[in-house]
């Protein structure tokens, strides 16, 4: 049985890509509140873990349990994502010919997602001022009616960070979210999921070690679809094992 | 490449809020096709420069009907990036529906006499097959010309939508669907009439066909028909509903992982099409006075494609622009060389790929004084900042 303090439990999740095992056996735990930073090489399984939480991916075998005793294994994605469960993707990937607010707007976690309550619905007070914190949260209050496909990288990344967060979900899953931000820029975003962590739990992707020091209390490392080390950065950094998959790829890759 | 299938980056939408406001201009082609159109094909004389006459009132009332079918495309293509190439075939349920009516009312006026419409008679069917009995009744005519398309797309889009048939690969099938359609209206054993088609109509309601004061209520019925459809286009378009639809030609996935079900809004959006296609098919039949398969099938299609694409995706009087204008000069050209229609065709489908892909719409943008001046001081860009 899922632990009660946990929001998202996996248990033997194996992925299976034509023999390629992405996933092999994985056990994962994530607790309420909690920023937890996934690291991993290349190909460890990272991204694929966080597909098969949201709903993209189907595992061949295993358990995924949300919250107390829900069961996400063959739900749909846009009904995971209604439980509670955002995704916030490696390339942004938001509504380029939409505004800011039309983003944020669209992202808001309402009662019915359907096509015809959809048609109908008109925005509360209530959900603007929720959309004005958010455009402050993320830094993009001067830029509301600006079409998001003209921002810079770093401004897309917090507005789908933004979009995420109106979402309200319990679980926040975070895809490298500092890749080709300026050093400023990564730092902001470092802050902003600190300050998001106290209120959801957090899975974050990374590579940038750096990064990961900044924000990260536990970190676990995947390779080859399991976990193979957990606990704090300095646990980490000093376990043998991490230190030859990290090392062995240097010499490869540098 | 500025077109692509599913047309995720465009243009035409720089840095503006889509959805199209009526302005003036919008309100005097309305008074212009309601008002004036039919009132100068009535008062002056028919030797006056001013006078409108009954074959080109006519000829309008088809392009508007066009029109109609082009902004239901516009809806699915330019504004949720799904290319259908299958419209025809909507258009052709509606237009049979009320070509089967307007057969059946014919009566005893046929060239054999019988109350069974000719070709039955040429193809010695002695009953009236049982699925032509509800198209005795004008209104179960047009009832089923609108809700036929709409059902028949609820059905196709729940099946392609619903296993994520995306892209290339939709349109190839609704192709194949059209190619199909065209291929069943053309068997004599379906009792349509074969690839004659359906014709020699005398009246509608009790008013002869023939008489150009009929035509011209036709007209101005179509064009009442294409203002509904033009509002009911924006309502949708300026909707929530309509924004998700943007939103899916832009990211799917976020859409997906934000908690709606971008299956049931295609659907939602293939089914309007198709109903709006059926409308025009409904409009089209008793104006033109003939429809045959040759009418419905893959070619037809395409070129309904064309029209939206030639007068410019994703705004809604683009699609109209390009339904009338493309139409218009297929009659102009087919009058004078009518061999070189197809290649003009083609041809100026690659010009709008190549040298404007906003169509129509985006070239007068662009053709706007300002944007002239400015394209003289730098590259013109279009405002960022624009308040909707």
């Amino acid at each position: 049985m899922s632990d009660k303090g946990s929001i998202i439990y996996l248990e033997g999740v194996v992925v299976d890509y034509d023999g390629f095992k992405a996933l092999n056996h994985l056990n994962f735990i994530v607790n309420y509140n909690e920023l937890r930073v996934v690291i991993g090489p290349n190909g460890a399984g990272k991204t694929t873990l966080l597909d098969v939480i949201c709903g993209k991916t189907k595992p061949s075998r295993g358990r995924v349990i949300f919250s107390k005793d829900v069961d996400l294994i063959g739900k749909p994605e846009d009904e995971i994502a209604k439980l509670g469960i955002g995704r916030k993707f490696q390339a942004p990937s938001i509504y380029g010919n939409l505004t800011v607010w039309e983003n944020l707007d669209l992202s808001l976690k309402r009662d019915s997602k359907g096509v015809f309550p959809t048609l109908l619905s008109r925005s509360t007070p209530t959900e603007r001022e929720r959309i004005a914190t958010t455009l402050e949260t993320i830094g993009l209050r001067d830029h509301p009616y600006r079409r998001a496909g003209s921002l810079s990288h770093g401004q897309k990344q917090w507005l789908e960070i933004g979009m995420v967060i109106l979402q309200d979900p319990a679980l926040l899953l975070v895809d490298e979210p500092v890749a080709g931000m300026t050093d400023k820029e990564t730092e902001q975003t470092g802050v902003l999921l600190q300050a998001l962590a106290e209120k959801h739990a957090v899975i974050v992707i990374e590579h940038d070690m750096e990064f990961v020091r900044q924000i990260a209390r536990t970190v676990t490392v995947l390779h080859e679809g399991t976990v193979i080390c957990e606990g704090s950065v300095d646990v980490v950094q000093a376990d043998s094992r991490v230190q030859e998959i990290y090392l062995g790829r240097q010499k490869v890759g540098h | 490449m500025r077109i692509s299938w599913s047309n995720t980056s465009h243009p035409a939408s720089d840095g503006q809020p889509i959805g199209v406001r009526p302005n003036g201009v919008f309100w005097l082609i309305g008074l212009f096709l309601l008002v004036i159109l039919p009132t100068l094909n009535v008062l002056p004389g028919e030797d006056s420069w001013l006078y409108v006459s009954d074959f080109t009132l006519n000829r309008f009332g088809k392009f508007l009907a066009f029109a109609i079918l082009a902004l239901g495309l516009d809806l699915i293509w330019g504004y949720t990036g799904i290319l259908s190439l299958g419209q025809g075939v909507f258009f052709g349920i509606g237009a049979y529906c009320i070509g089967m009516h307007l057969m059946l009312t014919i009566g005893s006026e046929s060239v054999y006499g019988s109350a069974l419409p000719d070709f039955m008679v040429w193809n010695q069917v002695k009953e009236l097959p049982v699925f032509w009995a509800p198209f005795h009744s004008f209104l179960a005519a047009v009832g089923l010309g609108i809700l036929l398309p709409m059902l028949s797309a609820w059905i196709f889009g729940l099946l392609a939508f619903r296993s994520r048939i995306k892209g290339v690969y939709f349109a190839i099938i609704t192709q194949a669907v059209a190619l199909s359609a065209w291929l069943v209206f053309n068997r004599n054993e379906t009792n349509l009439g074969g690839t004659n088609g359906l014709t020699d109509f005398k009246q509608l309601l009790g008013f002869r066909l023939s008489e150009p004061g009929t035509q011209r209520m036709l007209y101005v019925v179509t064009v009442l028909a294409l203002g509904g459809a033009y509002f009911l286009c924006r309502w949708i378009i300026q909707s929530r509903t309509g924004k998700v639809l943007l939103a899916i030609r832009d990211s799917e996935q976020r859409v997906l992982f934000s908690g709606y079900s971008p299956a049931n809004y295609k659907v939602f959006v293939f089914v309007v099409s198709a109903g709006l296609a059926g409308l025009a098919g409904l409009l089209y039949v008793p104006q033109v006075g003939i429809i045959t398969p040759g009418q419905i099938g893959v070619l037809p299609s395409l070129e309904m494609v064309i029209w939206v694409a030639v007068g410019g995706r994703g705004t809604l009087v683009g699609a109209i622009i390009g339904a009338i204008s493309v139409n218009f000069g297929r009659s102009l050209l087919t009058n004078y060389f009518p061999e070189l229609w197809p290649f003009f065709l083609g041809g100026l489908f690659i010009a709008v790929v190549l040298l404007f892909p906003d169509g129509l719409v985006g070239l007068m943008r662009y053709m706007k004084p300002d944007a002239i001046r400015s394209l003289l001081v730098k590259a013109p860009r279009a405002q960022d900042e624009a308040r909707p």
